[in-house]
């Protein structure tokens, strides 16, 4: 087994086809995005696939150490061009190409007119086993 | 003997090592190794007084702990010189656990962790899982609090405040997983009010109690906030907000007023209606006027201008909010639901998606979100049509 993140962005990824912000879906819309998701979480559960899930405010700085004695540096919140990250879920699979099929499905969360999202996810392996090791 | 009844017994049999002369720390970590024998000899053999056996056998542990040590002999010393005062109070015991757990010296987090070690009784293992962070975080967190009041004495007296303090971040956590801290809290509470004479104690247990109460009709079986607005209320507990009513009145009847009675004022009022409608919008206002005197909070402020937007008219309201810090937590919130009430729903639907790009979890982001959404549906802002509404997902 080996251990995969899926990684959401909020920007920073190439556009989704189906590129509306969730704020104008319909409520029954958002409810079905949810709930999706969630049952995604319970069905890796399922088959012992699933490690963690975390999803992460948009709220966030960049900041880096300025030299001894000055206060860290910060670039300000995220700026629009900058790369964001929503949150991430951590799955542990047989294989890579495990790893992708499942990604192409929590990709498929669907969004406005209850079309799935197309979603663009980050998919990186863990280092520590090959991504190919198999039990 | 469960697990529940023995973990009651821990502030006693702490409390009577420390007078002996042990110092915290070590009496803490005797105390958690008696706990973990007496929960393996027990089962098959139970004794006839639970808390001497836990006093004798913690005292034990402790003594092996310190004979290599070259304090022993002051230690022991001190401890036939002490032993005339055990059989104390073991209330007066507890009062000083809570007072030394919530010293000020202490970070919040250290504080609620080690209370509900020390007072509590839960395993290093348990407030780990309640809190979500691995077991070996929480134990350096614990190790790290002892160290830190090392060389406190133990009968110095304390703030009660700070110890409500704790208790009302431990409240708030809430989580329900092994351990339901909120209920931990009320427990705690409960006991901490019957050992010290303070108005402030009672309007603390009031108010979890009253909060604690209405909890069923918050979220939906899936985990989706519910607004009180939209809230069953026959799911709520009234045998439970009457228990609170009742605490409540008592410490009110004292004329000693403090913040958590005065939360616990408005908390009672919204148990006592039937809907928002019949909610008496005008004595909360009042109740948060004085909440405003005792704290000068921003968040009682907040508070008060979305009461007084239900007690008097939503622009009422919103110009309450206009004098208020807009980076605020839940400011953005506050702002689209009385601008919706006020008519202007493309305002209050900008301001729900901001309100959930800045939510504080994850079903307060989902149910913001659906209010926008359901505004901007009602508007006829057809998917992808543009408009001045953007933003990520």
């Amino acid at each position: 087994m080996a251990k995969y993140l899926l990684l959401k962005h909020y920007r920073g990824a190439p556009t989704p086809p189906n590129d509306v912000p969730m704020e104008r879906w319909t409520p029954e819309e958002v409810t079905a995005h949810v709930q999706y998701m969630e049952d995604f979480a319970a069905r890796l559960r399922e088959t012992g696939e699933y490690v963690d899930s975390q999803a992460l405010s948009p709220e966030g700085m960049f900041v880096r150490y300025d030299g001894p004695g000055r206060p860290p540096v910060t670039d300000g919140p995220f700026l629009e061009t900058k790369d964001l990250i929503a949150g991430w879920m951590v799955i542990d699979v047989e294989s890579h190409q495990r790893a992708l099929e499942l990604a192409g499905e929590l990709s498929a969360a669907p969004g406005a007119g209850g079309d799935p999202i197309h979603e663009w996810l980050e998919v990186r392996p863990f280092y520590g086993v090959s991504p190919d090791a198999t039990e | 003997m469960d697990e529940d009844q023995l973990r009651r017994l821990i502030p006693q049999v702490i409390g009577v090592l420390v007078r002996r002369g042990a110092d915290f720390a070590a009496a803490e970590d005797a105390v958690q190794d008696a706990l973990v024998e007496a929960l393996r000899v027990w089962a098959q053999d139970p004794p006839r007084d639970p808390a001497g056996w836990l006093i004798t056998a913690a005292w034990r542990r402790f003594v092996d702990a310190v004979r290599s040590e070259e304090a022993r002999r002051r230690r022991e010393g001190r401890a036939g010189e002490e032993q005339a005062v055990d059989g104390a109070g073991a209330g007066d015991d507890t009062l000083q656990l809570y007072f030394l757990c919530a010293h000020p010296a202490l970070s919040p987090a250290s504080a609620v962790a080690l209370t509900l070690r020390a007072v509590g009784g839960l395993t290093t293992r348990q407030i780990a899982a309640a809190y979500l962070v691995p077991e070996a975080t929480m134990a350096q967190r614990i190790s790290r609090a002892k160290r830190t009041l090392a060389g406190v004495r133990f009968d110095q007296p304390g703030d009660v405040t700070h110890v409500l303090r704790v208790l009302y971040l431990v409240f708030n956590e809430g989580y329900s997983g092994d351990v339901d801290l909120a209920a931990e809290a009320i427990r705690l509470a409960r006991q901490l009010a019957a050992v010290v004479e303070s108005e402030e104690a009672d309007g603390l247990l009031a108010l979890m109690l009253l909060h604690h109460a209405r909890r069923p009709a918050r979220t939906t079986a899936d985990g989706a906030l519910v607004p009180l607005r939209d809230q069953d209320r026959s799911l709520w507990d009234t045998e439970m907000i009457a228990h609170g009513v009742a605490i409540l009145q008592a410490a009110l009847a004292a004329d000693r007023l403090g913040e958590f009675q005065a939360q616990a004022a408005i908390a009672a009022l919204h148990a006592d209606a039937q809907s928002v409608e019949e909610t008496d919008w005008v004595q909360i206002v009042e109740w948060y006027d004085e909440l405003v005197r005792l704290t000068d909070s921003p968040i009682a402020r907040l508070n008060r201008a979305v009461a007084l937007g239900e007690a008097a008219d939503p622009w009422a309201g919103l110009e309450a909010l206009g004098e208020l810090d807009a980076a605020l937590p839940r400011h953005a919130a506050a702002a689209a639901h009385l601008h919706e009430r006020a008519g202007d729903r493309v305002s209050a639907a900008r301001l729900y998606a901001e309100a959930a790009e800045r939510a504080a979890s994850l079903p307060e982001r989902n149910h913001l979100m659906r209010q926008a959404a359901r505004l901007n549906t009602a508007l006829g802002r057809a998917p992808g049509s543009g408009g001045d509404v953007t933003g990520p997902h």
